[in-house]
């Protein structure tokens, strides 16, 4: 007697190997393809989209990369997941995260092959990756005491990050840019705070901080160009036509006269809320949405500065900066708190005007003009900045480092390979394994640099016998150096969350032994 | 052939168009459906126990779901056959009704079809075996009454209470903390329950998820928490001692539900109109104020203005809450869903001690806590995970973990896990069929070999000789005559379930195997199978 079909037509089934082979080559295919890209010589992608005009975006840091790609592989689509995490979380390590799981996968595939089963392969990784954590909380540093060397710490963190980077020819520049904004932010994570404009033009060493607040427009046609200790009332209000927000309303008039009566009417309400504003005593006023022609008018007579349709982030952004609160009624001019600045001024970036808040009241905020050859150019910088920010922000936090250069990766493999000599049973092969996929990334980052991988890492591994011991691959020199010297560092959240999310996403793959697929659900045809 | 001819050669038309249908009769329909259910049964096989692997499904939409919950992993199957259908119904019902035990049920079931395959082939007649394991059933259940413990808890003391939810966490992927999980499941469970009533209501417990930390840093909130921030930037991020005014009317003007038009013809109609839509706004505001509200939750949206105004007067409000949550925060706080600002008096507002807005990593995610609630009776798990799919797999296994608690709260008798209960009730079928006289007798020892693979299969999961295990149990069982002797999945190096904690509950014991006979039975009895052939 047939087995009856089970499922739907189109849904398929794999079992046992069958499928833990589909999830393991799937994740690996998907490591191998951002593995190229690791380490400060790793290589960059360029991705083209389907869609319209088929732009392109030209990256090195893997979550973009896997974020754009469309994967069918349902193993392959965790991993994409754990980067897109991993951004979110930490910023970094996006492609380092994926690289493990897949270095972990590519052992534990070598283990089952041996007849090891996959539960107590996750045992061993388990184990492996608490030793890990445990060797590396045991040299970490902390100088959140010391504020000049926390600074340095932080210096050499971004610097690490940015050398991967489009931008680590200036990334002594950059980091500092980036190390400044930090600190502005004293210690809120909020990197919204930080506003990045990208201008085409210049080279990217042209790119600065700004301690003030720049912000993307252009002053009014008749309005002062300079406003030396400016009062700003920071707005979101209608000027244009300010509607009757009362439901069903609607103007009927039967002649000419009333429409101009009307018309009056509305214009000299929209008199009284400008005059309502200038009550406040301002000079300058920022609406997130559209000005008209007339108010602006008005506010160019009165001598104020009206800028009109800032985006909604950059009103939040201001009210941060200059202290002042977001209105939208205008009626009690003393109690509202307005924003100060010591000067506002049209500057010139590249070609385009910009208006520019110096002298702000609290600096918690500021802006990061970039500059640079090409749109991709640009955008691969901002996504490189993020990187750094956000892994300076998360440090500031958590003032714990550890050097780099694939320090901690042997310093890990070291205790976890200690770890599996003292453990019996068969739990041990997968604890080796753990530490051999450990090794893989420094070995990786070698060969990505044209280095002798082999070599390097041996006589790392030799290095690391000593107790205490500070070496790493400096990739720029091409041989195994003190880390603590090159100033290479890292931030610990960082590589936590590597080794943890890794650990997790090759264990929930390991778990599978079957996968079903339902049939793809059907496209309504749109003719 | 299903044609008759009448005295002028006609013939009878007993089903339509029947060369397009496929029809199976007979032995051959039992053997398909039996060969359907098991193949169902077959896959989650593998899932069971705490060391039992999981399922990747991927959705008609591509999305991932990676699960070792057999209902969830039969849900999202894409099945077509009919008999598999009803094996999902079966471990849907078991999910309604216990949540717990939804894979162990459709392996029962697989094994009591496989067996019944066994006694079809022997020439017993279908309906004999279905008695027969009827029979069994009520053997079985019974014997499970008789061994069951009764096991004291009480709200100080639930250490007993983790214990099972344990248990019951040990084959999810959660397993690397069970126990803080299980703790967390049972403190949400012990906080909303009617211990007089011995009753919970699992909707007074809030299972959010969000991407991103540890697994562990999943955390019980004696409150709400809502995913959504403060309606102006720069409102106040934490409040305390905070009356909330709990509206479901937007701050905006009101649109009257019948058709109506305001014509402005004139003047000054234009500026009445302008000046009472202002003091509409101001009107509002002040309501609130007035009644002593510190905090409104809206369910709609505000206008500019408005958002401004309360802003002004030192009054946060927080917007476009869901309704559900909307009734949560007015269940936990006390206060009352108000609908008209009108209807706003200091009685109807919700009270909690601390509301405070917390972010989340490096991206703009806010979520608003609110604590210490007048009537804390509502509280929220709020879980932490690397990812999506670890996020949904932690809510299915806290849900499994609460139902458990749930259920020791309305009967607090237990039975041993690991295969034990199973093994037990297998002995004492067997035992009991050689009582029946009659054709019967067969089937209830079939039961009584379909009891033992679930065991079996327990054993064969964990990397144990799955014969060689049970035989060993199973003497050990008889030789002591104690019942609390299982498969040690975990490699501990002891068989005694008690010894390491491995409890289940009784009703959720009892209802498998009264589920999966019921199944069984119902698709044993039928004998012929109609259906559309392929077009």
């Amino acid at each position: 007697m047939p087995i009856d079909k089970i499922f739907k037509d189109d849904a398929s089934e794999e079992k046992g190997e069958r499928a833990r082979m589909a999830s393991f080559i799937g994740a690996m295919a998907v490591a191998d393809l951002v593995k190229s890209t690791l380490g400060p010589k790793g290589m960059d992608k360029i991705l083209q989209s389907t869609g319209r005009g088929h732009s392109v975006t030209v990256t090195n840091d893997g979550a973009t990369i896997l974020k754009s790609l469309h994967i069918d592989n349902p193993a392959a689509k965790v991993l994409v997941d754990i980067s897109k995490v991993q951004d979110d979380e930490v910023g970094d390590g996006t492609t380092s995260v994926v690289v493990l799981a897949g270095e972990l996968l590519r052992e534990a595939e070598k283990l089952v092959t041996s007849k090891i089963h996959p539960m107590t392969i996750i045992a061993g990784y388990r184990m492996a990756a608490e030793c890990a954590r445990d060797a590396l909380l045991k040299r970490v540093m902390d100088n959140k005491e010391n504020a000049e060397k926390f600074r340095s710490d932080l210096m050499k963190i971004a610097m690490t990050t940015l050398c991967s980077k489009i931008l680590s020819q200036d990334k002594e520049h950059f980091a500092e840019m980036a190390v400044d904004a930090i600190f502005r932010l004293k210690g809120s994570t909020n990197l919204e705070s930080i506003q990045i404009i990208k201008k085409p033009g210049g080279s990217l060493r042209d790119s600065f901080l700004d301690e003030g607040f720049i912000l993307d427009k252009k002053i009014g046609i008749g309005q002062p160009k300079r406003i030396e200790n400016a009062k700003i009332l920071v707005a979101n209000t209608a000027m244009d036509t300010d509607k009757v927000k009362i439901y069903g309303a609607r103007v009927r008039v039967d002649s000419m006269t009333k429409v101009a009566e009307i018309e009056g009417a509305e214009k000299e309400k929209m008199k009284d809320k400008v005059n309502k504003i200038l009550a406040h005593g301002i000079n300058c006023f920022v609406n997130r949405q559209l000005i008209y022609n007339f108010p602006e008018e008005l506010f160019a007579d009165a001598g104020v500065l009206a800028i009109e349709h800032a985006d909604f982030e950059g009103i939040e952004r201001l009210g941060l900066v200059t202290g002042g609160e977001i209105a939208s009624t205008f009626d009690n001019p003393e109690s509202v708190k307005l924003g100060h600045c010591k000067l506002i001024e049209e500057i010139m970036i590249g070609e385009d005007k910009l208006i520019h808040f110096s002298g702000v009241a609290m600096g918690q905020a500021c802006s990061i003009v970039l500059r640079g050859a090409s749109h991709h150019v640009l955008d691969e910088a901002e996504r490189s900045l993020h990187d750094a920010l956000c892994v300076l922000s998360q440090t500031v936090n958590d003032s714990r480092v550890l050097l780099g250069g694939g320090w901690p990766e042997m310093v890990m493999a070291k205790e976890v390979d200690e770890l599996a000599r003292k453990t019996a049973g068969k739990k041990s092969h997968a604890i080796e394994a753990f530490s051999r996929a450990l090794v893989a990334i420094p070995t990786t980052i070698a060969d990505n640099a044209g280095l002798d991988s082999a070599e390097l890492v041996a006589q790392l591994r030799a290095e690391h016998h000593n107790e205490g011991c500070n070496a790493g691959i400096d990739v720029i020199s091409g041989a195994v150096g003190d880390m603590e010297e090159r100033g290479i560092y890292e931030a610990f959240k960082v590589k936590q969350a590597v080794l943890l999310s890794a650990t997790e996403a090759a264990e929930m793959i390991l778990r599978v032994d079957e996968i079903i697929t339902c049939a793809p659900r059907r496209r309504e045809d749109r003719m | 052939m299903a044609l008759a001819f009448d005295e002028f050669g006609r013939p009878f038309i007993i089903l339509r168009e029947q060369d397009q249908k496929t029809r199976l009769r007979g032995i051959d329909a039992q053997k398909a459906n039996i060969a359907a259910g098991k193949a169902v049964a077959r896959i989650l096989r593998s899932s069971l126990g705490p060391k039992g692997m999981d399922k990747m499904l991927q959705g008609p939409d591509g999305d991932v779901t990676i699960s070792n919950d057999g209902a969830t992993i039969l849900e999202q199957m894409d099945v077509d056959n009919q008999i598999a259908k009803l094996m999902v119904e079966l471990s849907r019902s078991q999910d309604y009704e216990i949540g717990d035990g939804t894979t162990g049920v459709v392996v029962m079931a697989g094994a009591l079809l496989e067996q019944a395959e066994r006694q079809l082939d022997r020439g017993i007649h279908p309906i004999r075996i279905a008695e027969g394991y009827e029979t069994a059933s009520r053997v079985a259940v019974e014997h499970l009454e008789r061994i069951a413990q009764k096991f004291e808890f009480d709200v100080n003391n639930y250490e007993p209470l983790v214990q099972t939810c344990m248990t019951t966490l040990s084959s999810k992927i959660v397993n690397r903390c069970k126990r803080s999980l299980a703790e967390i499941a049972v403190k949400a469970v012990l906080a909303v329950a009617d211990l007089e009533r011995r009753d919970v209501n699992l909707d007074l417990i809030k299972v959010e998820g969000k991407v991103g930390g540890k697994l562990e840093d999943t955390e019980l909130i004696y409150g709400i928490l809502v995913d959504k921030d403060m309606s102006h930037p720069q409102m106040p991020k934490q409040i305390e001692d905070a009356h909330i005014a709990i509206l479901t009317c937007p701050f905006e003007p009101p649109k009257p539900k019948t058709k109506h038009k305001v014509d402005i013809d004139t003047v000054e109609k234009f500026e009445t109109l302008r000046k009472q839509e202002q003091q509409y706004f101001d009107e509002m505001v002040q309501k609130c104020k007035d009644v002593g509200a510190t905090l409104v939750i809206c369910q709609w949206g505000f206008d500019d203005e408005a958002n401004h105004l309360l802003m002004h007067r030192n009054l946060p409000a927080v917007r476009w809450v869901g309704g559900v949550e909307l009734e949560l925060i007015a269940i936990a706080t006390g206060g009352r869903i108000v609908p008209r600002f009108q209807e706003l008096t200091p009685e109807k507002l919700g009270k909690a001690g601390m509301v405070r807005e917390k972010s989340f990593g490096t991206t703009k995610e806010r979520m608003l806590y609110i604590e210490h609630c007048a009537n804390s009776k509502a509280v929220t798990i709020f879980i932490r995970g690397g990812n999506k799919m670890m996020i949904e797999e932690t809510k299915r296994s806290i849900h499994d973990a609460l139902c458990v608690a749930r259920n020791l709260i309305r009967n607090n008798s237990i039975v041993y896990g690991g295969g034990a209960a199973e093994i037990t009730c297998s002995l004492a079928v067997d035992a009991a069929g050689d009582k029946y006289p009659g054709v019967e007798q067969y089937a209830i020892r079939a039961f009584a070999e379909a009891l033992d693979s679930v065991p079996m299969a327990l054993a064969e999961n964990s990397g144990l000789q799955p014969i060689e295990t049970l035989s060993a149990v199973k003497s050990q069982q008889i030789k002591e005559n104690i019942p609390f002797y299982g498969i040690d999945c975990n490699d501990v190096g002891t068989n005694d379930m008690r010894e390491q904690n491995v409890f289940e509950t009784l009703i959720g014991k009892q209802q498998q195997i009264l589920l999966a006979t019921q199944v069984v039975k119902m698709i044993l009895k039928i004998d012929d199978v109609i259906s559309n052939s392929e077009y």
